[in-house]
């Protein structure tokens, strides 16, 4: 497993570095149940998305159907700050290991700015410590998940004045 | 001891009914208690990881396919003696009775299915129709995980050979049956990998020379359970035209979706001689040298390898 030292957690944000901290310190079973309660975590659509699915993006990269989107909106910690993106995700309760990365991810980048989402690393999914107890396909899925929000809130953020 | 064996009438009609067991069938073992009486071992083996962890079938257990079944290092399956700790663990002794049951109309349930036999446990069984039938008939789950008394498991070497191919196997085995069950885009070359899963491909798209195109689903029907007899006799005897007493390969990407039609041909038709090619298009469509055909044709073996 990739250490935290070999990665930079700088440009983690601080939820997202919490998580990672968590996962972590855990067993890997323990890790595993811990991706559950994000699965069981992540929150519904809201109502004007769930009655438009085309407002939705496919991550075909994941196993499992999984649907994204973002949106934009007033920062409201920093009047004329940035925007703050919000991320939406729809997966369906069959498929917890692909819903438990989708909670990672909301957990970890809901409401941050485009400058923070962006500075991700694009292999931060292997932080988590998921790697030998989940298939390479699987951790190639959640990679492309968070690769698929990255690119939309950079082609978000250049319509930002 | 052997936990008594299902009598139904779709099932009798198979070649081996005994290695069938229905939902309602098993509703009832466990409402006798045969799991608490350590009779029957009732496994989940599911492509997710944790899906056995959001509700399963009360006192089953669960086995993993990539963690449990697959050495970590080698690409290849566990030894005999890793196999008799996980059994023991499971509460599985070598004479139990197992019922194997998953997601995905049992995909990886028969992969499961396919290893316990490697290892030549006698008493394994499929749960027909799988997880979903058995959500979808309202049955009881929980999230209640079992801590079944240890099993005895001795060390059993595995033994490959009846039931295994490996590539050479394969490119002696042409010119005689070969089943490819992977989706039709696939097996023409159009595509790598399957639809939705992508990276998991090869260097080169197509299919084993004379394979017949199968999909392994078409062996299902809507609710997951196999197709009966007669069904399952017009596609492999019908369409892919095997003929008794053949001696058959069946392939896909990784080898669980062919395990899936290697239990159909081998307990449901009762061919003898079956072969699950676990390499399957993941080492032959990224190997040196062996013949690959494009198209929706069979094609033919060339010359060059044409050893019967």
């Amino acid at each position: 497993m990739r250490k935290l030292e070999e990665m930079s957690t700088n440009t983690l944000p601080a939820a997202l570095a919490e998580i990672v901290d968590d996962f972590q310190a855990l067993t890997e079973p323990d890790r595993l149940q811990l991706l559950l309660e994000f699965s069981r975590g992540l929150p519904e659509l809201p109502e004007r998305l769930k009655d438009h699915p085309e407002l939705l993006e496919q991550v075909v990269e994941c196993q499992s159907p999984l649907f994204l989107t973002i949106e934009s909106e007033k920062n409201t910690e920093v009047p004329n700050g940035p925007r703050a993106y919000r991320l939406y995700f729809k997966a369906p309760q069959e498929a917890p290991t692909t819903r438990g990365f989708a909670g990672v991810l909301h957990e970890g980048l809901d409401g941050l700015t485009a400058q923070e989402i962006l500075a991700v690393p694009d292999d931060m999914p292997e932080l988590l410590g998921l790697t030998r107890a989940i298939t390479p396909l699987r951790m190639r899925g959640m990679t492309a998940m968070l690769g698929r929000i990255k690119r939309k809130v950079s082609a978000a953020s250049r319509l930002e004045h | 001891m052997s936990y008594p064996v299902e009598q139904n009438e779709k099932f009798a009609s198979y070649a081996n009914p005994e290695r069938l067991v229905s939902t309602e069938w098993l509703a009832a073992a466990l409402a006798d208690g045969a799991i608490a009486d350590g009779k029957l071992v009732v496994v989940e083996s599911d492509e997710d990881v944790l899906l056995y962890e959001t509700g399963h079938i009360p006192g089953a257990v669960k086995i993993d396919w990539h963690t449990d079944l697959n050495d970590e290092v080698t690409r290849d399956y566990v030894d005999g003696a890793a196999f008799a700790t996980l059994a023991a663990s499971k509460g599985i002794s070598r004479d139990s009775t197992v019922v194997i049951y998953g997601d995905k109309s049992n995909w990886w349930a028969a992969y499961a299915l396919w290893v316990f036999t490697l290892f030549g446990h006698d008493d394994v069984r499929l749960l027909d129709g799988g997880r979903d039938k058995w959500i979808a008939e309202g049955r009881e789950l929980t999230t209640d995980v079992p801590t079944p008394a240890p099993g005895e498991y001795p060390e059993v070497e595995r033994n490959d050979a009846p039931i295994r191919a490996f590539k050479d196997d394969v490119l002696a085995h042409l010119g005689n049956p070969l089943i490819d069950v992977r989706s039709p885009e696939e097996y023409t070359g159009q595509r790598t990998h399957m639809p939705a899963y992508p990276e998991e491909g090869a260097l080169r798209g197509g299919h084993i020379p004379t394979a017949a195109s199968i999909p392994w689903a078409r062996a299902a029907a809507e609710d997951g359970t196999y197709r009966n007899r007669e069904e399952l006799e017009a596609l492999y005897l019908g369409e892919a035209g095997l003929k008794a007493g053949d001696d058959v390969v069946a392939y896909c990407r990784i080898g669980e979706r062919s395990s899936h039609t290697w239990f159909a041909l081998k307990y449901l038709l009762g061919f003898d001689t079956v072969r699950n090619y676990d390499g399957s298009w993941t080492e032959w469509g990224n190997a040196v040298r062996v013949p690959i055909v494009k198209g929706a044709e069979r094609g033919s073996v060339p010359a060059a390898f044409a050893s019967n």
